[in-house]
């Protein structure tokens, strides 16, 4: 059986959901060889193996973390070459996209990205994307080359698959592009215990109608009730109520959550291109004729300050 | 000595606008206005920021696209850059990203360069890899995603927000940088700006300008194949309230019934 190989995003060992729900897309299409790069690179073999990693080929190195992407893509290629894959996989997060890009640049090949499903084809893997702010969807393969694909969060469910997840060494080369941009400085996020917003099941955003940083207190207040991930429109992060990683929209993240509850937003295109695809769309808004309402499975008219502490007293009460 | 920017633009259907696919699966441009893509602003911005404070520079902005996309460049040379060059041929017509990237590097390597600067994606494909592919084709070391930059003495340096953390890069030029919407508001064309951009020189290159086959872009050079595009079906009309004092609960009531709570 062909083998897929699967970029493994991780944080010291500890893989992040996302490159979990790739090997379940892998193994529509193949055998999954992970690539796990960095410190922790080991660690990573147990959780890749239990979802149905074949191999795990890691490499460690100090360019990885002082230097941006070009070092992690010559290890990519590094595996490239040493596996003859199918198809390549990647995590569609920023670095992730870069990576791939650059990737397929060298090996000749097409990219997709922003797959929101994956399954196997006569001529290939075929990849379902979103377009237009979500009003289309589109069946695209790629052409030319080993099919460079990455896929977004939320698109495949997780599964357990044991599988032997032998570790192999992966022999690097840097070429002289890897030490092009060099990391000065790394200031860590500091974690705020919640989610990660692209990868959360249940997102709680917040607009314009929160109408001040200090009134933000309730939307995190409701998503803690609920485990959800904050998010804010850009008229929040505009106006410095929110941070921008947190911004949800066109030129913010994009969001494919289980459930999305935005409160005080009124749903322009931009906004709605980042968190149409959500499966189940709840708002709050005092305005009637907001267009949040023509995407809601359940809509509020009313005033968020008065619905929304209600709502998260009724959650806790409900869950005790 | 000068310092050559060159400002990657492009034109896009208007996101406001009723957006569709043709018969042969392309964007559909003729229904819907287009205009500069405004993540691009913010990289007009910043060529303007940095242009201002080097002793000699010059900015050149580059699209590739259809007759219409001079409104992208015109806006760009308003808002202040000193000359345009427009990559406009037939064959172009359905360039995927591998394409247009490989067209663009060509176009920078004869326009001449020090720096490249990008916004961090389109608004219609929303890909956000072009600036990657580009440093690649072109050989130079790629300063992505800033929020801030800053170029002197040869040197770009810059902060890149990420997930889960932020980060100080630095590469010496020739470079390429792409900026976030984080950067800096775009300034708006000034009249004079305006009176100006019409007198700014616009160079039109073919694909043999470039020495591009005709088979190397276009549909028929894609990288990747769009077999189907289909309009999602509308939603069906949801559940409206109206708070009457109980919409929390009401709220809460809904999402347990969906198992979310």
């Amino acid at each position: 059986m062909a083998e897929v190989l699967v970029y493994v995003d991780h944080v010291d060992g500890a893989v992040r959901k996302p490159t979990l729900e790739l090997l379940t897309l892998a193994r529509r299409i193949g055998e999954p060889v992970a690539v796990a790069l960095g410190a922790g690179a080991d660690a990573t073999a147990a959780v890749l193996a239990e979802h149905g990693a074949v191999k795990v080929l890691t490499a460690d190195a100090p360019e990885f973390t002082e230097y941006l992407v070009v070092p992690k893509v010559d290890a990519l290629q590094a595996a490239y070459e040493a596996v003859s894959p199918a198809a390549v996989l990647v995590p569609s997060s920023a670095e992730g996209k870069e990576i791939a890009a650059r990737l397929a640049v060298r090996i000749g090949s097409g990219i997709i990205t922003d797959a929101i499903d994956l399954e196997a084809g006569d001529e290939g893997p075929v990849a379902t994307q979103s377009a237009f702010a979500a009003s289309f969807t589109t069946k695209s393969r790629v052409s030319k080359g080993t099919p460079v694909i990455t896929v977004k969060p939320n698109s495949a469910p997780v599964e357990a698959a044991p599988a032997a997840g032998a570790v192999e060494a992966l022999a690097v080369t840097f070429g002289a592009l890897a030490t092009g941009t060099k990391v000065t400085a790394r200031t860590p996020r500091e974690s705020t215990g919640r989610p990660e917003l692209t990868e959360a099941a249940i997102v709680v955003s917040g607009g314009r109608g929160v109408n001040g940083a200090e009134n933000f207190g309730i939307i995190e207040a409701l998503a803690d009730s609920l485990g959800a991930a904050v998010g804010a429109s850009r008229a929040a992060v505009d106006a410095g109520w929110y941070p921008h990683t947190n911004q949800v929209g066109q030129t913010g993240k994009s969001v494919s959550p289980q459930l999305y509850i935005a409160s005080g937003i009124s749903g322009a295109i931009q906004h709605r291109a980042g968190m149409q695809t959500s499966k189940t769309i709840v708002a709050i808004n005092k305005d009637a004729e907001a267009p949040i309402f023509d995407l809601v499975d359940y809509g509020v008219v009313g005033d968020l300050f008065a619905v929304v502490p209600q709502l998260t007293d009724e959650i806790k009460a409900r869950k005790g | 000595m000068s310092l050559r920017i060159v400002v990657c633009v492009k034109y896009v259907p208007d996101a406001t606008g009723d957006r569709q696919f043709t018969e042969d699966l392309t964007v559909n441009r003729d229904d819907v206005d287009g205009l500069l893509s405004e993540l691009d602003e913010y990289a007009v911005e910043q060529a303007l920021q940095i242009a201002d404070e080097a002793d000699d520079a010059e900015i050149t902005v580059l699209t590739v696209g259809p007759e219409d996309a001079k409104d992208a460049l015109r806006k760009a040379l308003s808002m202040g850059a000193d000359k345009a060059i427009h990559v406009e041929d037939d064959d172009l017509h359905g360039t995927d990203v591998m394409g247009t990237s490989l067209v663009l590097a060509k176009a920078i390597e004869k326009a001449g360069y020090d720096l490249v600067i990008t916004g961090m994606a389109s608004t219609d494909g929303t890909m956000g890899v072009l600036p990657a592919i580009l440093a690649e084709r072109l050989g130079v070391p790629q300063v992505t995603l800033l929020s801030e930059v800053k170029v002197e003495d040869g040197t770009v340096t810059g902060r890149r927000d990420g997930d889960t953390a932020s980060e100080q890069l630095e590469a010496s030029l020739p470079a390429l940088v792409s900026v976030t919407d984080q950067s800096g508001e775009a300034r708006y064309p000034s009249f004079k700006g305006i009176m100006a951009a019409k007198k700014k020189p616009v160079e039109s290159w073919d694909l043999s300008d470039l020495d591009l086959e005709s088979d190397e872009v276009g549909l028929e050079g894609s990288w990747t194949a769009v077999d189907s595009a289909a309009q999602r079906p509308a939603r069906t009309a949801g559940t409206i309230v109206k708070d009457e004092g109980e919409g929390g609960k009401q709220l809460a009531e809904f999402l347990a019934g969906q198992k979310f709570i």
